[in-house]
């Protein structure tokens, strides 16, 4: 499984892609899948990190998403944002192309 | 240009009803994505940052309108409009939903294209000189050889589950557009003394985390024996490439492990044993049919000079720029060979959008026998243009922001999708080109700094071939930041060299003003007449190395 997150990582998200289109989604509280990273989850600390990770195996029992894993989010302004670049351009789209898609729609996220 | 006949019909047909089959079980859960993910990635199907994506491949990069209107029709339906063209002369689609695929697939088989070795370890899309056919200097057209070299390794089950990819490139003219000595296996058209065509052979050369230069191992191989060559090459790497370790699985190392006289002492032994039954002895009538698909296409016999162009050249200043460093000399007098540029000033690099590639189609289709070229530096190419036609051209181009008047020039970049797509990246490449694009917008001063190839990879596996950028730039990733390291003196022609890291990384920040500073550099102490390339040949890294860490 990929490792995007990184030891002592306080908060953390879970991301997959869905099956059937690979788009980018996060798991919620209520165990769903959105495509926005405000819905996520977020899990404190390593032992409930563990624990939202377990909560991606039946989804993918299901064959509904793939490749689920944990990233480091932090939380700013009641907000959830990617720690990494590679994870905010998951979210946001690429930060090129800015007319279309993700990247258009979340215009503030990437500088 | 090559015309499926039944047998490659019916092929890419089973296998587009095949990969179908696959989707739908995959899609129900019948297959695990375990059981799954090799199947996808041998139909071209990768799983990105963002969503899969979807590798056509251009066998040489040779395309027809009606090929490219597909292409079009595809990017519109079901992607987001625009598609990029990659430095192994193929198409990818960054957004398709694989529950789409098949139709894509489907789509694609009604104009003989399909998705077949762009992934896998097996032998990958065979690569051409975009002049091919018209280059003036040329001994044979390398698309015959090509398309030779695609139907032997098609499906070959032997080489269908090789250590790791490999890639065949192929260059008919002594000056080198295809990169040949930086894959696996380069193959050099040449003639022999009694005016024989034959092979000079290259193997062990790649870029990726280990730059190697390719090895001569044949001055000559006759035509009627390269597959069985060949053949020797891939049995001798299937059997002694390294299976246990995914980094020294290619070829390069094989050959730099037990040096290139034994690797030649090898494919000997091998090439004796095959030639000896004979089986893959190349027979004359096979290899002229393949031939008649490349026959020159009706050239009119035309004055080599056109009025209408030196005119239209004196009129218009900004068409003689594109003169300049996009038309190239074709081996028919009164025709010249037209590069489009796929890099506008602030554009990402290959990529075309649907409504531009209608607009190439049909431009093909008026102005050069209803073909073009993909080339490895992600820039389009019209072979066959009339010189009298070469303004309408222009002007048809310029309408559809496709007239950049930049080819080899600073803004003529290659650049890796890099972190903006890719998942295995660890840096963003796109941007940086954009950036460096915009820092050297001004045309006049591009000319003035004349051919300069700046290549940028978003991570050590080289797409973006940066070790044979004049200037290459390489992202990394410090705990989450990207940095930019830069090499100088790569070079991918027919004096293939692997660039030296001129020092430490810069940062995002940093990396324009350095590339200036390197320009800057060179401005001042190039003697009249020389490249970038030349002048870094003549004084090495150590001028460059002092401008850039004085002034970060």
């Amino acid at each position: 499984m990929a490792q995007h997150t990184r030891k002592g990582a306080q908060f953390q998200a879970l991301t997959a892609n869905r099956l059937s289109d690979g788009i980018v989604v996060y798991l919620t509280r209520e165990d769903r899948w959105s495509e926005s990273l405000q819905d996520a989850d977020v899990a404190e600390g390593k032992e409930a990190g563990e624990a939202l990770l377990a909560r991606a195996a039946p989804s993918v029992e299901a064959n509904e998403v793939v490749e689920p894993y944990l990233f480091e989010v932090s939380l700013e302004d009641e907000s959830v944002r990617a720690v990494s670049v590679r994870e905010t351009i998951r979210q946001a789209g690429p930060t090129v192309r800015r007319d279309l898609g993700k990247q258009a729609e979340l215009a503030g996220v990437h500088r | 240009m090559y015309r499926y006949d039944e047998f490659d019909q019916q092929l890419v047909n089973e296998r587009v009803a095949q990969f179908s089959g696959q989707v739908a079980r995959r899609l129900t859960g019948e297959l695990t994505e375990d059981e799954f993910k090799p199947l996808r990635l041998m139909n071209g199907v990768y799983l990105q940052l963002h969503a899969y994506m979807l590798r056509i491949a251009i066998p040489y990069g040779t395309l027809s309108s009606k090929q490219l209107r597909m292409l079009a029709h595809i990017g519109r339906k079901y992607d987001r409009g625009y598609g990029h063209f990659t430095t192994r002369q193929n198409l990818q689609f960054n957004w398709p939903a694989l529950k789409d695929v098949p139709d894509i697939l489907k789509d694609l088989a009604s104009v003989e294209m399909h998705c077949i070795q762009t992934s896998g370890n097996c032998i990958r899309n065979v690569t051409s000189d975009q002049y091919a056919g018209a280059a003036k200097n040329e001994l044979e057209d390398p698309r015959i050889v090509s398309e030779i070299i695609r139907q032997w390794s098609t499906f070959h089950p032997e080489f269908s589950y090789l250590p790791r990819k490999f890639k065949i490139a192929v260059s008919g003219t002594p000056d080198d557009r295809a990169a040949i000595r930086v894959h696996d296996i380069g193959i050099q058209i040449v003639q022999n003394g009694q005016g024989e065509i034959g092979y000079e052979i290259y193997v062990g050369g790649g870029l990726g985390r280990t730059p190697m230069i390719g090895k001569k191992i044949s001055g000559f191989v006759p035509k009627a024996d390269l597959l069985a060559y060949l053949e020797a090459i891939m049995r001798v790497y299937n059997m002694y490439g390294r299976r246990d370790n995914i980094y020294k699985a290619r070829i390069k190392i094989l050959v730099h492990e037990i040096g290139v006289e034994e690797m030649q002492r090898q494919v000997e032994a091998e090439f004796a044993e095959i030639r000896k039954s004979g089986t893959l002895h190349l027979p004359e009538e096979e290899i002229a049919r393949i031939e008649a698909y490349f026959q020159p296409p009706a050239y009119e016999d035309l004055p080599d000079e056109s009025t209408e162009l030196n005119k239209a050249v004196v009129a218009d200043p900004a068409f003689a720029n594109w003169v300049k460093s996009n038309v190239a000399q074709h081996k028919v007098p009164g025709y010249a060979i037209v590069n489009i540029s796929l890099k506008p000033i602030g554009g990402v690099p290959g990529d075309c959008t649907s409504d531009q590639m209608d607009a190439i189609a049909d431009i093909a289709e008026k102005f050069s026998f209803d073909e073009l070229r993909v080339t490895h530096e992600q820039n389009l190419t019209l072979a066959h243009v009339r010189k009298k036609d070469l303004y309408a051209v222009y002007e048809a181009l310029k309408a559809h922001d496709l007239a950049t008047a930049n080819i080899g020039l600073i803004t003529d970049q290659i650049a890796c999708p890099g972190l903006d797509y890719c998942a295995l990246a660890n840096a963003r490449s796109i941007p940086l080109a954009q950036q460096i694009s915009e820092r050297f917008a001004d045309i006049e001063r591009q000319h003035e700094i004349g051919e300069l190839k700046i290549n940028t990879s978003g991570c050590i596996n080289a797409c973006g071939h940066h070790h044979v950028g004049h200037i290459g730039i390489l992202g990394v990733d410090k705990k989450g930041v990207e940095y930019y390291q830069v090499t100088l003196g790569g070079a991918a022609d027919e004096k293939t060299a692997i660039g030296d890291i001129v020092g430490r990384a810069f940062t995002e920040d940093e990396i324009v003003d350095a590339i200036e500073t390197i320009v800057t550099t060179y401005i001042g102490i190039r003697k009249d007449g020389e490249r970038f390339i030349d002048t870094y040949r003549r004084v090495g890294v150590d001028p460059f190395k002092e401008s850039l860490y004085e002034t970060h």
